[in-house]
């Protein structure tokens, strides 16, 4: 290579390796190594697993952890299964403006911040809220209803906030699919399921899995929806280690829960892309 | 005999246009059947129409003598070769040839033989387990045809799937296409702009314009009897004038180019009477070029000029003669048999052709 082309590429790279470096790299390895040590006396701290022992010794950590597991999952199942006819109708069925127009309407919310959108959560279920007062006029119910701090309100704010996430992979795969293939799919004899299965969801699936990969991690990372929505029981992950950091000030074991949400991430978003056969080139390329 | 496809009546209507204007045709078992027409004349809308995917606004269409009018695509049996052949990219050459007989809950291991099967009558046994994106353009062709045909349709569409091939592969598929037809003794219905396909492969061709059949009939008659202006002007190349008839006699009309040449045409049934202004189509190939007036002695047309520019392009080269006068400009094909090798621009030359292939149509009717 000339040395000119070589010094181009050097400088090319330089803000790239920059941010992996200072921001990705040396924060993380701090905070292993954070994690790995164990404080004996004042200022003394000795290199242990106590912190990670600690987790799987108390029921309510690890609890607390599948929990939050199963809830991203749950809740990216969910915003899928709103999110693909959405995108369907978007990229296949609405025409010119219209399409514009509905793509429009999944992104205007994110114009305002997440603290403002979920507080607009609030007003409708809370229990002097729209939903309430609307209930009891109608006379379906006697007194006020409480909707916030249970688990299908934090449900709700998770769909809510991740949707544009997940529609806008898949409007991008969906728009790629030929008009032509779908009409050949049912020229050859399918109906509406079999297509959907055999033709529109194996040519989706690219978006599937990305759009599903961000909304699980948004999930599993979020820490104002389940919060604000779920109250002080909601227990989330995050809220521990939160806790930890700035309650409790115990930097050591915070840093080893945050060790292992990242170990849980990855592993799931492994385990769903060896099930569904795609490698991470293919869905992000 | 029934025939395969019956179009009785057919009429589409977008909003204020009529896409297709009350348009019957029948054809006929085992036929090769084409719709001519410029893009936008309403030959897709046809199409899609037999096809199911749009209904008619009103009109009646009948496969093999039954009305499929509000029966949805997948319970016809017509199928469909698409532009772009929308073969499934996410299913290797097996399972895309597979899929109809899946669908219509076939037997695993007969599916297996009927696609070997498949495979082998298009040429191309043991492709099965490649992927779609492997193949070329001229396979991917065949397989398209071979995932209908597995289906045994009554009718098989066609829309323009050669427009994406290169010219040699198109001039190639052409005779692919009427064998396979053969083949398969299945009734075609091609649509396509290019007239050279229709010509070639078909054994009736409906030419279209602006939602309306011009005229239905074989190469030959679309070729020497065109019944309308526009099938004159759109069926193969010709001279056009306009002008007026000064005299007119029979079948014959003598008239005269607004430019002032004067010429014999024939009229072939058509009703034209004395001062009509016309068109007049010639084709270049039915105008006969000699050295010598006197080799021009049988044609009633015969005029001398000059070569006022010679365009080669192998067999379809032409010369440009305008006549002594200096009235018009002729387009006149250039015989390969190189008796004119030597012609050069400002040379002398005759022309002549039979009063019978000058084709004259009532102006304003395209």
């Amino acid at each position: 290579m000339h040395r000119e082309a070589k010094l181009g590429l050097i400088l090319l790279l330089t803000p790239l390796l920059l941010w992996l470096v200072l921001l990705i790299f040396i924060p993380h390895i701090d905070l292993f190594l954070v994690s790995m040590r164990e404080r004996v006396g004042v200022g003394q701290y000795d290199l242990s697993f106590a912190n990670y022992l600690t987790f799987f010794q108390e029921p309510l950590y690890l609890a607390t952890f599948l929990r939050t597991a199963v809830m991203s999952i749950f809740a990216t199942i969910l915003t899928l299964l709103i999110g693909f006819p959405v995108a369907y109708y978007i990229a296949k069925m609405a025409k010119g403006r219209t399409q514009s127009a509905l793509f429009l309407l999944c992104l205007v919310p994110f114009w305002v911040s997440e603290l403002v959108r979920t507080f607009g959560w609030m007003i409708l279920l809370r229990e002097t809220g729209i939903i309430s007062n609307l209930l009891q006029s109608v006379g379906l119910a006697s007194g006020p209803v409480e909707m916030l701090y249970n688990d299908a309100a934090i449900m709700v704010g998770l769909v809510y906030t991740s949707m544009l996430f997940m529609v806008v992979p898949l409007v991008t795969t969906l728009e790629s699919l030929p008009d032509e293939v779908v009409e050949a799919g049912y020229d050859l004899g399918g109906n509406g399921l079999s297509v959907l299965r055999e033709i529109i969801i194996p040519h989706a699936m690219p978006g599937i899995v990305s759009g599903s990969i961000v909304v699980f991690m948004l999930c599993l990372g979020n820490y104002l929806t389940p919060t604000m929505l779920g109250g002080k029981e909601s227990l989330w992950f995050t809220e521990l280690i939160y806790s930890q950091f700035i309650v409790r000030f115990n930097w050591e074991l915070g840093a080893a829960f945050g060790f292992l949400l990242l170990i849980l991430s990855s592993v799931i978003v492994w385990g769903m892309l060896r099930l569904t056969g795609q490698s991470l080139e293919k869905t992000m390329g | 005999m029934t025939p395969d496809l019956q179009c009785t009546n057919l009429t589409k209507q977008f909003g204020d246009s009529k896409a297709v204007d009350n348009v019957s045709f029948s054809v006929p078992a085992g036929s090769f059947f084409s719709i001519l027409g410029p893009s936008g004349c309403g030959k897709t809308t046809i199409m899609r129409m037999i096809a199911g995917f749009l209904e008619p606004t009103s009109g009646d269409i009948q496969i093999k003598g039954k009305s499929v009018i509000n029966v949805p695509p997948n319970k016809r049996h017509v199928n469909m070769v698409f532009q772009h052949l929308a073969l499934f990219p996410m299913m290797n050459i097996a399972d895309n040839i597979g899929y109809g007989l899946r669908r219509a809950g076939m037997h695993k291991k007969d599916i297996g033989f009927k696609v070997d099967e498949a495979l082998e009558r298009i040429g191309l046994p043991g492709i099965g387990h490649r992927r779609v994106d492997e193949l070329s353009g001229g396979q991917k062709q065949r397989v398209a045809i071979a995932r209908c045909m597995v289906l045994e349709p009554d009718v098989l569409l066609l829309d323009e799937p050669l427009g994406a091939l290169d010219l040699k592969l198109r001039e190639h598929m052409k005779v692919e296409l009427k064998n396979l037809q053969a083949a398969f003794d299945t009734t075609f219905v091609y649509i396509t702009h290019d007239q050279s396909e229709a010509l070639v492969m078909s054994d009736n061709i409906a030419v279209m314009n602006a939602g309306r059949f011009e005229q239905v009939g074989s190469a030959q008659d679309l070729y020497y009897r065109p019944d309308t202006a526009f099938v004159a002007g759109f069926v193969g190349d010709s001279n056009r004038w306009s002008g007026k008839v000064v005299k007119q006699d029979g079948g014959n009309a003598l008239v005269q180019t607004t430019s002032g040449l004067t010429l014999r045409g024939a009229t072939h049934g058509r009703t034209l009477s004395e001062g009509d202004t016309i068109d007049a189509f010639v084709r270049p190939e039915a105008i006969r070029i000699a050295h010598n007036a006197e080799d021009l002695a049988n044609f009633d047309n015969q005029i001398s000029g000059t070569v006022t520019s010679i365009l080669f392009n192998g067999a379809a080269s032409r010369v440009m003669v305008r006549d002594t006068a200096g009235h018009e400009e002729v387009a006149v094909s250039l015989p390969q048999s190189g008796e004119f090798a030597n012609l050069s621009k400002g040379a002398p030359i005759h022309i002549g052709w039979a009063s019978d292939q000058a084709n004259c149509f009532a102006a304003g009717a395209a």
